[in-house]
């Protein structure tokens, strides 16, 4: 199997430093999903529908989507059809590839889109709790590593407290909030901070937003409000719209992504909490189903655990096991 | 529509089967195949699932399904009772010590919602005449303490904190000792949000636990978890022994599988559903509302309490009787829409009638207050005797209202359309709720035999 062997050569060159971030933050992952469809493989000696039966539970266990598990499966079982496959060992490699086709998807661009001359916006959006505003301390925290100047805008102007959480990570992290009374109009905070980011003439601005659940409406149109004030002052911004995804989530992410799609315009995601859960999962059908690439992952909840999402790191520390079993059953 | 919600989809299995006048085993095995699938896509854990699939099928082959006259029905009821029993059986309430004060301790993962619903319980405490402390115990999120500070204060809750320097074992444990000097009957202790593997920190809750002793330990889980609800359900549950389940977000569009998945795993039943931002958008959870409400049977119930609330029941009465002998006028119209509004936020009122989800989802169909509003200015914009006789309503009239409602004609005439239909449709609709007319489910005749014993009984023109 090349296509592992130059998985593992790409791999190679990068830093062994962000490749143990990566395989620590998704050992969890790992063990449910990888080991797990491993384990199946050895023991069942006969494709049959109790097989894929269990392929199919082993999936959706690990929240990869239900819609995606089920295309899944029928190419699976065509392929075994097709090739006259009876041995699962054979399988194995197919499902590897296949899980990890879905996982490149069509290999974009994971980096954030800069304004290399101007400042540059970035919005964040999601549900409640997901961890937006944790997200934005940690990025200020690396912009600002990477010799930046930042500013941040406290748009939570909802939840008690949410300014003040803001407030502490601009202090961590060194870098000013541009902020209003709690309660005050989130669009009018956003104003307030593209103005004094072009005052200052900073290099990037990070808009924290209240989190909102994605089917009330009213609070979907204030987000729409705020992005058009952006786009307003500054023509071009907000570059990125990220949305804040917690791990954690099942199904409800794809309704998430599809309606902060449609409202805010996002143009990527951020995963949180990814160490702390089995699932990975939900990446698979993110990547599947949605359009939108995986800008970062959290996998930790040190300062700089935030990670760039890289897709080959993502499956080379998914898949480790299962590469190299394949690559074994081939020689 | 990527998701049709599960009740949508159950209906869907089973309107297939309500269309036969006899099944087949394979019928009934289809069926559970649509609903295994739509119960997967509501994040209920894959395991539980099984179980499920396999109880149903077989209460169901034992009830002799295929030779009963309407089998749907037999089979509906079956999964009715099994996903009620699922989900906890009979409501439970919140635990009170002999020896107050009451001590609540709640743990959860991070962005679960746990200090929102500290705040919230809290509420729900005073308005019940409780004398609730809030004891501040995350020190590890930046202004957690400054936001439980800040929900006190809005609801003149107060709050014990040493600041973030003191462990969250000292924090609760004088937080406790103050309760007891200054006669608080409710500790609640909020904690910070912890992941079930991080040892440190779930020792740390143990801690706290074994400090203070509470009478009940609340698992606070936001509904949009997925498969890991069982996980993290399960390593709290054997770490902390839990008492209870909390789910927040519940007002999302999200299926709500975890509410399925936790009671099954842990057995301890969910006691509260947090349904809102606002700090009184907290509720008991109904196991078996929620079970009709998956099931497409809408959530009858709740709405006839919030509608017991509020609707006066001698204008109701009239009401019906009007809308029976069709003299419904366009001021009874208003009037309606009135009492409607009373009871809550339009959409919310939607999610609880049986059928609307598949409403909802269509695409250009949006619950829209504003709309209601400009009806009602249009309706208002007419003299009495348009009112009640909207044929008088020419096209000059027309030009009129509209310039008074600030609307325009075609407007006018839109609204002039559907209180035709509407007309129309209550007609039909009252033949149905008549007597000895059978309503197609069986929430609805729930519903007329809740009315008839209430005095005066009601019934709605939706």
């Amino acid at each position: 199997m090349s296509f592992f062997k130059r998985l593992r050569e790409s791999i190679a060159s990068k830093t062994e430093a962000v490749t143990s971030k990566f395989k620590e933050g998704l050992a969890k992952t790992r063990s449910v999903l990888t080991d797990r469809v491993a384990e199946l493989f050895t023991r069942r000696k006969k494709i049959d529908d109790a097989f894929f039966e269990e392929l199919e539970e082993i999936l959706i266990g690990a929240d990869v989507g239900v819609n995606t598990v089920m295309e899944l499966i029928e190419n699976l079982r065509a392929e075994v059809k097709k090739r006259k496959i009876e041995d699962p060992s054979e399988l194995q490699p197919i499902l590897s590839e296949k899980l990890m086709d879905l996982l490149r998807g069509s290999g974009e661009d994971a980096s954030l889109k800069m304004d290399p001359d101007g400042i540059t916006v970035i919005l964040f959006v999601g549900v409640n709790g997901v961890g937006k505003t944790t997200t934005i301390g940690k990025l200020a925290w690396r912009f600002k590593q990477q010799g930046k100047s930042v500013l941040l805008a406290a748009g939570d102007t909802f939840r008690a407290g949410a300014i003040e959480q803001l407030e502490v990570w601009g202090q961590r992290a060194g870098v000013d909030v541009i902020r209003q009374e709690a309660g005050s109009d989130p669009a009018a905070v956003m104003f307030d901070a593209v103005r004094e980011a072009k005052k200052r003439g900073v290099d990037v601005l990070l808009c924290d937003t209240a989190g909102r659940l994605q089917n009330k409406v009213n609070l979907m149109e204030e987000l729409a409000k705020i992005h058009r004030v952006i786009q307003r002052e500054i023509p071009g911004a907000p570059h990125e719209t990220l949305l804040v995804l917690d791990a954690a989530t099942g199904q409800n992410a794809l309704q998430q992504a599809k309606l902060f799609g449609e409202k805010s315009g996002v143009t990527g995601l951020v995963l949180t909490k990814l160490d702390g859960t089995a699932k990975g999962g939900i990446v698979i059908a993110i990547r599947h189903e949605m359009a939108l690439p995986v800008k970062f992952v959290g996998l930790g909840e040190k300062m700089d655990d935030l990670q760039e999402f890289d897709p080959e790191q993502f499956v080379h520390a998914l898949f480790a096991g299962l590469a190299g079993n394949g690559e074994n059953e081939g020689e | 529509m990527a998701f049709e919600g599960l009740t949508s989809r159950l209906q869907n299995v089973f309107g297939k089967l309500r269309g036969r006048g006899k099944l087949t085993e394979d019928d009934v095995n289809e069926a559970m195949r649509e609903v295994r699938l739509a119960l997967l896509e509501a994040d209920v854990n894959f395991k539980v699932v099984k179980d499920f699939i396999a109880k149903v099928k077989e209460k169901a082959v034992g009830q002799e399904v295929l030779k009963s006259f309407t089998p749907a029905m037999v089979v509906i009821d079956i999964v009715n009772k099994e996903l009620t029993e699922l989900m906890g059986g009979t409501q439970a309430k919140l635990a009170k010590s002999n020896k107050p004060p009451t001590v609540v301790l709640m743990a959860g993962l991070q962005g679960a919602g746990k200090t929102t619903l500290t705040g919230k319980l809290a509420n729900l405490l005073k308005t019940q005449n409780h004398k609730p402390l809030l004891v501040a115990g995350d020190i590890y999120r930046p202004a957690a303490i400054k936001q439980l500070e800040v929900l006190g204060g809005q609801i003149g809750v107060p709050v014990f904190t040493l600041g973030d320097k003191v462990s969250p074992v000292e924090i609760a444990k004088r937080g406790v000792q103050q309760a007891k000097e200054q006669g608080n009957d409710y500790v609640l202790i909020d904690t910070a949000g912890r992941l079930q593997i991080d040892e440190a920190l779930m020792d740390e809750i143990k801690q706290i636990h074994d400090a203070v002793d509470p009478d009940e330990v609340l698992l606070v889980v936001d509904a949009m978890t997925g498969q890991e609800a069982v996980n993290v359900a399960q390593s709290f549950h054997e770490k902390l022994e839990l008492t209870g389940v909390v789910l927040t977000k519940l007002d999302g569009d999200t299926r709500g599988g975890a509410a399925l998945s936790v009671k099954a795993v842990t057995g301890c039943p969910i006691k509260f559903a947090s349904t809102g931002e606002k700090i009184d958008q907290l509720e008991a959870f109904h196991p078996d509302r929620m079970a009709s409400r998956i099931l497409g049977m809408g959530d009858m119930l709740s709405l006839i309490e919030k509608a017991q609330a509020n609707i006066d029941a001698d204008k109701a009465a009239e009401m019906e009787r009007k809308m029976r002998t069709a003299e419904f006028t366009l001021e009874d119209f208003l009037e309606q829409m009135e009492q409607v509004r009373k009871m809550g936020p339009l959409d919310q009122l939607l999610d609880m009638m049986p059928g609307m989800n598949k409403l909802k989802n269509m695409p250009n169909f949006k619950v829209d207050e504003k709309q209601i509003a400009r009806t009602e200015a249009i309706v208002k914009s007419m003299t009495r005797q348009e009112k009640l006789k909207p044929d008088l309503i020419n096209f000059s009239r027309r030009k009129r209202i509209a310039a008074g409602s600030g609307t325009t004609v075609a407007d006018v005439n839109r609204l002039l359309r559907q209180f035709e239909d509407m007309k129309k449709m209550m007609k039909q609709f009252s033949g149905l709720m008549g007597p000895g007319g059978k309503g197609p489910k069986g929430g609805m005749k729930a519903l007329k035999n809740m009315l008839g014993k209430g005095k005066g009984g009601m019934k709605f023109p939706f």
